[in-house]
């Protein structure tokens, strides 16, 4: 045999597509390990059904994974795979539109019978049409030769059927030049105790590339370059583990126990999954009745001196609003985590959106201000979720943490930070008096730190402190219930105040030639794609500027600076123009929007069209 | 000594003082403001006054309230206290109670903010028996909204949101507490000083959840409403004490008794001298004597009330086993290294 052919990419996309049954997030994730650990770049989205087991072989129940790996940097996981790997009818069908003429497809021929072809509204095999004849398809027999590799383990059709997406993942190692070593080492980790399916699955992966290596119809595999990265350790990771890790390095700079109180709720369930697992860090957490419940565990635990940490997605949010404003009256620090997900109501719960900007800016009675912070990136999430406890602690407040679902769950690598350059998280918790006359020494809990506005924060156990706080307005310097008028709007523009006073950095912007007119502007998610979307612009001649906000609230202090220094500004968001109707406010400044609600993150193409569409104008 | 060497399993843990406290000590400076007349100021005056005798570091003491009359106690204790937000005040607790075991924690709500909006946490902390006390006013009204029927009113009640009568039946927070798998469940009235101190230094003594019903006079919008457990010439025939290990009897001689009924589950009145009078048992790990217990009495007119410690069983509570699987994860990973966590999975390095 002749070696085959290698070809050399700069960047590949692909996407696995099945039922939500055919373990496609696992073969996507074990792909998505091999191909971080080759070094390249890389950028993920899952994509799944809110349902668990939708009906087998239909539209709603397809699961998919994409993954974009490149020989550079890269921002989103692609527009568009080069690439479909479709287990069954229903996922052809269901991701045929995203797919460019040219592109691959490899299909499992088992599952393409007639029952399935019906069921999704196929009158014939697409297979066999010649409707796919401006792809390349490769027909395979997935399904029949995993059966036949697994043959000597004596397993029943079901259980050696669902070893395919291992064969699979096997024939799309071979063609990236991935290694399956490290899938072979996770399969014999996580099925230690099932020894016939821990060795199937092994052989599955086996056979899958072997079948690559040999069989005619694979002719050519490629090769992608590792990227050139900064050095240092890496380590793939996806936005909720980032978070959670940011949390739990959160505890460790403040040397505060981190109390978790959080009721489940998709896109969010895997930060508490996640913390469950540090209780040697202290970390507690508290699977409550339900999402007041949550909060308010965590606020009674911050009461106490503990770090108190709620997630969520929107829908949750929305039941925690009282708790929240109470947490701005009794000034205890609190981190919110929204993980936000398609709304209104229970919306869409596995897909992405950022439309509770305003929902975590207003929406609680009365003037109740909590600071805001988003990522940027999956990886960004770790060092947000430092911020927003810096934020917290400092100035003992409420904090909201804007994740998203596309965050939460798409991954890149991560260049993994020494932990001794951590910042540093000082609670200061008052120990004595502070306030004394001739006769007395006492302790005034809304006596406030004259350069942040924040109230000294003293905890159960601390003698000679004991001090009540309420949700009643408390009179300034002695926090007694105090209904006097001029009192009450003192302590309302103090509360603003301080929020208005939290230091945060300035904003950055990238105009790499200095002579950009069109600014365009993201907050949270919307980064990589907004960032790649400049990059082609820029590579078609546009001189365009960037700037992504981090910190909605307080906004950088030189934003308005910013704002106005461009002739126009584009503000791409995954809502109806939330942000923009903040930054319109608040600069008088005419924000061009471009929005959209589709669940999905914005295509690098559609926002390169739009911004040199606008720059185009100028 | 020990807490738990005193007796006092549930305030094991907390720090304890040497030095003599006084009933002043733990009032604070902040004028009490019910209205004259209130049962809440008979409740205030005996919680002052006896929790100088369990000797804890006053610092180490928290009242959390949520909303209403009677949520304005904390503000009325020199201790740590929280005034929070309707119904939320179990929840709030159980975050403090299970992350500082170092805490004796206290619950003041009433009818409306316990068993109304504050149902499910009410419900919840008693099922995971976080070790904190609920004393829970049941003055069978809304005071601070001026007169609305509560989750404890007698149906066909007229008040301003029900001038036909009141349509929805009423809870029995007794009953409730004990189908929410509650460790400790006693009732005692504001007016009965002697017996409110001994519930509330059992109560205090319990590890775990323990909710005291307090029935409390409203003398604005529900006036008299148990009148008739505290009137001298109609209590002792209405008014069942409840002993544990004494039989159950009362009227003033003891001419009446409680035994089973044999052909249902429940209970009845018999003669005070019937052989088949039932001994309390309050330690029974079967609860069903107790739910029983607490559906002797008339909603309505409240003829057979008993008061007392319906129940009072052992459970680990939800903290301890928390706290303990922290421990536990320690012990057997070692200290978190964060180092370690971050460095976890697959990596590769890039010279």
């Amino acid at each position: 045999m002749t070696a085959k052919e290698v070809r050399e990419l700069d960047r590949v996309v692909i996407r696995f597509a099945g039922d939500s049954g055919d373990g496609m997030q696992l073969t996507g994730d074990r792909f998505t390990a091999e191909t971080a650990s080759f070094g390249n770049d890389l950028s993920t989205l899952p994509n799944f059904p809110a349902e668990i087991r939708a009906p087998a072989g239909t539209l709603p129940g397809v699961s998919s994974f994409q993954l974009h790996f490149a020989d550079h940097d890269i921002l989103t996981p692609g527009d568009a795979p080069d690439v479909l790997v479709a287990m069954n009818p229903a996922a052809l069908k269901a991701n045929l539109a995203d797919l460019p003429k040219g592109a691959t497809i490899i299909a499992d021929t088992a599952e393409f019978t007639s029952r399935a072809l019906k069921k999704v509204g196929y009158t014939s095999n697409p297979l066999e049409d010649g409707s796919l004849a401006s792809y390349k398809v490769h027909a395979v027999d997935l399904t029949g030769m995993t059966m036949k590799a697994l043959e000597p383990f004596g397993l029943s059709r079901k259980e050696a059927s669902r070893s395919k997406n291992m064969f699979a993942l096997g024939l799309l190692s071979w063609m990236y030049g991935r290694s399956i070593d490290g899938t072979v080492t996770f399969l014999q980790s996580k099925f230690a105790t099932k020894a016939a399916i821990r060795d199937a699955n092994i052989s599955a992966v086996k056979a899958g590339w072997n079948y690559g290596e040999t069989t005619e119809d694979f002719a050519v595999s490629y090769q992608i370059k590792p990227a050139p990265t900064p050095p240092g350790t890496y380590r793939n990771i996806t936005g909720n583990t980032a978070l959670s890790y940011g949390l739990v390095a959160a505890s460790r700079q403040s040397s505060l126990p981190l109390f978790l109180g959080s009721y489940p709720i998709t896109p969010a369930s895997d930060i508490l999954h996640e913390m469950s697992k540090h209780k040697k860090f202290g970390v507690r957490t508290f699977q409550a009745e339900d999402e007041i419940a949550g909060v308010g565990a965590a606020l009674g635990a911050s009461f106490g001196g503990s770090l108190g940490v709620t997630t969520t997605s929107g829908p949750g949010v929305a039941l925690k609003s009282e708790t929240v404003g109470l947490a701005v009256a009794l000034e205890l620090p609190l981190i919110i985590v929204d993980v936000q997900r398609g709304g209104p109501s229970t919306g869409l719960p596995t897909k992405t959106e950022q439309a509770d900007l305003l929902q975590a800016m207003f929406g609680r009675n009365s003037e109740a201000p909590t600071p805001i912070v988003a990522p940027a990136s999956p990886a960004d999430c770790f060092e947000m979720a430092l911020e927003a406890a810096r934020i917290a602690v400092t100035y003992r407040t409420p904090v909201f943490l804007l994740s998203d679902g596309y965050l939460a769950n798409g991954s890149e690598p991560w260049a993994i930070p020494d932990v001794e350059t951590l910042p540093t998280i000082d609670p200061g918790f008052a120990t004595e008096p502070n306030h004394h006359s001739d006769d007395s020494a006492e302790f005034w809990p809304y006596l406030r730190d004259p350069q942040t506005l924040a109230r000294p924060w003293a905890i159960p156990g601390t003698a000679g402190l004991e001090h009540r706080v309420g949700g009643l307005e408390k009179a300034d310097g002695t926090g007694n219930v105090s209904y006097d008028p001029t009192n009450h709007d003192y302590m309302v523009r103090t509360r603003q105040a301080k929020v208005d006073g939290v230091d945060v950095p300035d904003l950055e912007v990238d105009d790499p030639t200095g002579d950009a007119r069109l600014l365009v502007l993201g907050w949270g998610s919307t980064y990589g794609p907004i960032g790649a979307g400049v990059r082609r612009a820029r590579r078609a001649g546009h001189s365009v500027a960037q700037a992504h906000l981090r910190y909605l609230n307080p906004l950088p202090a030189n934003t308005g600076e910013i704002l106005h220094r461009y002739e126009r500004v584009l503000l791409p968001e995954m809502n109806l123009g939330q942000l923009a109707m903040l930054l319109r406010a608040r600069y008088l400044i005419d924000i061009i929007g471009y929005n959209q609600v589709r669940g999905l993150p914005f295509k690098a193409e559609e926002l390169a069209d739009i911004i040199m569409k606008e720059d185009d104008q100028l | 000594m020990t807490a738990t060497e005193l007796g006092m399993p549930g305030l094991d843990g907390v720090p304890t003082t040497d030095v003599a406290q006084t009933k002043k000590e733990f009032s604070s400076d902040q004028e009490v403001r019910w209205c004259p007349g209130c049962g809440d100021y008979a409740v205030l005056a005996a919680v002052q006054g006896f929790l100088p005798d369990l000797g804890l570091a006053r610092e180490n003491i928290v009242f959390i309230s949520g909303i209403g009359c009677a949520a304005r106690f904390p503000y009325y204790m020199n201790t740590y206290g929280l005034h929070s937000i309707h119904g939320r005040a179990p929840a709030i607790a159980t975050g403090l109670a299970a992350s500082r075991p170092d805490l004796s924690v206290w619950v003041v709500t009433g009818d409306g903010d316990a068993l109304s909006i504050g149902g499910n946490h009410l419900m919840h902390a008693l099922r995971r028996n976080v070790n904190m006390t609920i004393l829970l006013f049941n003055n069978r009204i809304y005071g601070l909204t001026k007169g609305q029927y509560s989750p404890t009113s007698e149906q066909g009640k007229i008040t301003k949101s029900t001038p036909m009568g009141s349509l929805d039946a009423p809870f029995n927070p007794i009953s409730l507490a004990l189908g929410a798998e509650a460790t400790f469940v006693a009732r005692t009235i504001d007016s009965d000083r002697a017996h409110l101190t001994s519930v509330l230094h059992a109560a205090a003594a319990h590890r775990g959840t323990s909710l005291v019903e307090i029935y409390q006079n409203c003398n604005i919008f529900n006036d008299g409403a148990f009148e008739i457990l505290k009137n001298r010439d109609t209590r002792e025939e209405v008014l069942i004490r409840l002993e544990h290990g004494e039989p159950v009897r009362f009227g003033a001689n003891a001419e009446h008794g409680i035994r089973r009924n044999p052909n249902t589950a429940g209970l009845e009145v018999c003669g005070g001298d019937d052989p088949a009078v039932v001994v309390h048992d309050a330690q029974a790990p079967d609860p069903s004597r107790a739910f029983a217990l607490s559906r002797l009495a008339d909603p309505g007119t409240l003829a057979r009330t008993p008061i007392g410690i319906f129940r009072q069983v052992e459970r680990p509570t939800y903290g301890d086993l928390m706290n303990d699987q922290v421990d536990q994860a320690v012990a057997t990973q070692g200290p978190g290294d964060l180092a370690g966590l971050l460095h976890g999975g697959d990596t590769w390095t890039v010279e």
